[in-house]
């Protein structure tokens, strides 16, 4: 298990966006979670992240807590990971961005090795070699001197996936992984996010497109107004829906 | 006349030397002070950012002339009793001065930077100042470069100013002359090295705009 979440909330004001949400993650394994816009899945992926901090609940990333709940005399509190291990999680974890949030003023090949090299502290010419090897994986080989304003779409996202491989992550998060594409690059993404799972990552999917999942999750989690509804794998979810709400998102 | 020319030339050179020293030492001051100042701004701690608004307010509210005066000649009243140098005290109230404008110009670019481009470098492990210093002002001065442009071109004609201290600058250089040889031409000489100093630094900003247009 590469990643496990237990019992998360988030609030944002009065809003609660997450409602006891718990699943885990295995090697190697595609889990989509579904939902309409707006149930939260977004946020969930942004508390894996550390990019919003959650209310209660716990976070494990490859056996290291990213936050636990504790509690004491005081009552139950959330309690982070400090700095050092917080370092070793955003190793494990890849993130791809909606948007994608490339750096602009850096070229492909700089965009994909800035971080191993400066904060990890991996040699350039290392760094450029896996950022070579990844950027061949994606067929972005004559790309490396580019900048993101010259690439379509699909070769940015395919870039933001390079650059959040390059730290070998265990877990690679994605959000909304065909929003911003052209239907015929559909296929395309999902025999990437094939590629990355039959190379050990746990692949943690966020969608709202259930053609899109249904064509490349193994597992499938449907999430409304923060909770998780129904989990199961995909033929068992696609194969055995009795809640009305699914059935009605299902359909459109 | 090219004799004429000739003998003004000594004092105007001196006079170009103080107007260029005065302005190359407060861009070197005021330029990365301003930056400071639009962080310390755009900080969360609240004392820190009034303090900065008050700062901000003073020096954008009052002439340069006014705190020329004060830095030089109130400071050294008795009553307060710290006489600065004519030059130190110039060039800390042109720094105060400028710093505030160049904060409100990096606020503004620090600002319009998508909050996605903190949160793709928080999820890479850059720490905050790493972020700052790779992420986001790089490319802030792309965006400023035309505001501090005009600014840096502001300041070559502001360093007239100093003639109120007493330092003998390019302007008051060109007023002696005058004075002494009852002619116009010496205020012809000093426009004219203004306008050569303006045109070339407009050619620099050029220089260095082209140089951030590889990308957009
Ligand atoms: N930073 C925030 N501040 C306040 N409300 C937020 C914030 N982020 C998300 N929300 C709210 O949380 C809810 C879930 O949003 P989100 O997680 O983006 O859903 P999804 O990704 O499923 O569309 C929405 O109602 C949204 O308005
Ligand atoms: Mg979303």
């Amino acid at each position: 298990m590469v990643l496990k979440v237990e019992g998360l909330w988030k609030s944002f004001k009065t809003e609660q966006v997450l409602k006891d949400v718990g699943f885990s993650l295995q090697t190697g394994e595609i889990l989509a979670i579904i939902g309409r816009s707006g149930s939260g899945k977004t946020t969930l992926l942004r508390c894996i992240n550390n990019l919003v901090k959650c209310d209660r609940g716990s976070i494990m990333v490859d056996g290291i807590y990213l936050c636990r709940q504790v509690t004491d005399a005081n009552g139950t509190k959330c309690v982070y990971a400090k700095g050092p291990e917080q370092l070793q999680i955003r190793k494990r974890l890849g993130m791809v961005f909606q948007s994608f949030n490339l750096f602009p003023h850096m070229s492909v090949l700089e965009n994909i090795i800035e971080a191993p090299v400066r904060v990890f502290r991996v040699p350039r010419p290392e760094a450029e070699e896996k950022a070579r090897r990844l950027l061949a994986m994606l067929e972005l080989q004559d790309k490396e001197a580019a900048y993101p304003f010259e690439l379509s779409g699909g070769q940015k996202q395919r870039v933001a996936i390079a650059r959040a491989c390059a730290l070998n992550p265990l877990v690679m998060c994605l959000d909304e992984p065909t929003s911003a594409l052209d239907p015929e690059l559909r296929e395309g993404i999902a025999q990437t996010i094939e590629n990355l799972a039959a190379q050990g990552m746990g692949v943690l999917l966020i969608t709202h497109d259930m053609v899109f999942a249904k064509r490349v999750a193994h597992r499938v989690i449907f999430m409304e107004e923060g909770e998780i509804l129904a989990e199961g794998s995909k033929e068992e979810f696609f194969a055995d829906i009795n809640n009305e709400r699914i059935k009605s998102f299902i359909a459109g | 006349m090219l004799d004429y020319l000739i003998t003004l030339m000594p004092a105007m050179l001196s006079g170009l030397e103080v107007t260029l020293k005065i302005f190359f030492l407060t861009l070197v001051f005021s330029i990365p002070l301003g930056i400071l100042v639009a962080v310390g701004r755009l900080s969360k701690i609240k004392p820190l950012v009034a303090v900065i608004q008050v700062y901000i307010w003073i020096m954008r509210g009052t002439p340069l002339l006014l705190q020329l005066i004060f830095i030089y000649f109130g400071l050294g009243l008795p009553t307060v009793g710290l006489q600065l140098e004519r030059f130190t005290a110039a060039l800390i109230a042109f720094v105060l001065n400028y710093a505030a404008y160049f904060a409100e110009i990096f606020r503004g670019g620090i600002e319009s930077i998508d909050k996605g481009q903190y949160e793709a470098a928080k999820v890479l492990g850059f720490s905050p100042v790493q972020t700052f210093m790779r992420i986001v002002l790089p490319q802030v001065v792309k965006i400023v470069l035309p505001s501090v442009a005009n600014e840096v071109i502001t300041l070559v004609k502001d360093t007239a100013l100093v003639y109120v201290v007493g330092l003998g600058e390019l302007l008051r250089a060109g007023r002696i002359a005058s004075n002494r040889d009852v002619s116009l031409v010496p205020f012809v000489v000093v426009g004219v090295f203004y306008l050569a100093l303006t045109a070339i630094l407009t050619k620099v900003f050029q220089q260095i705009e082209k140089r951030y247009a590889y990308y957009q």
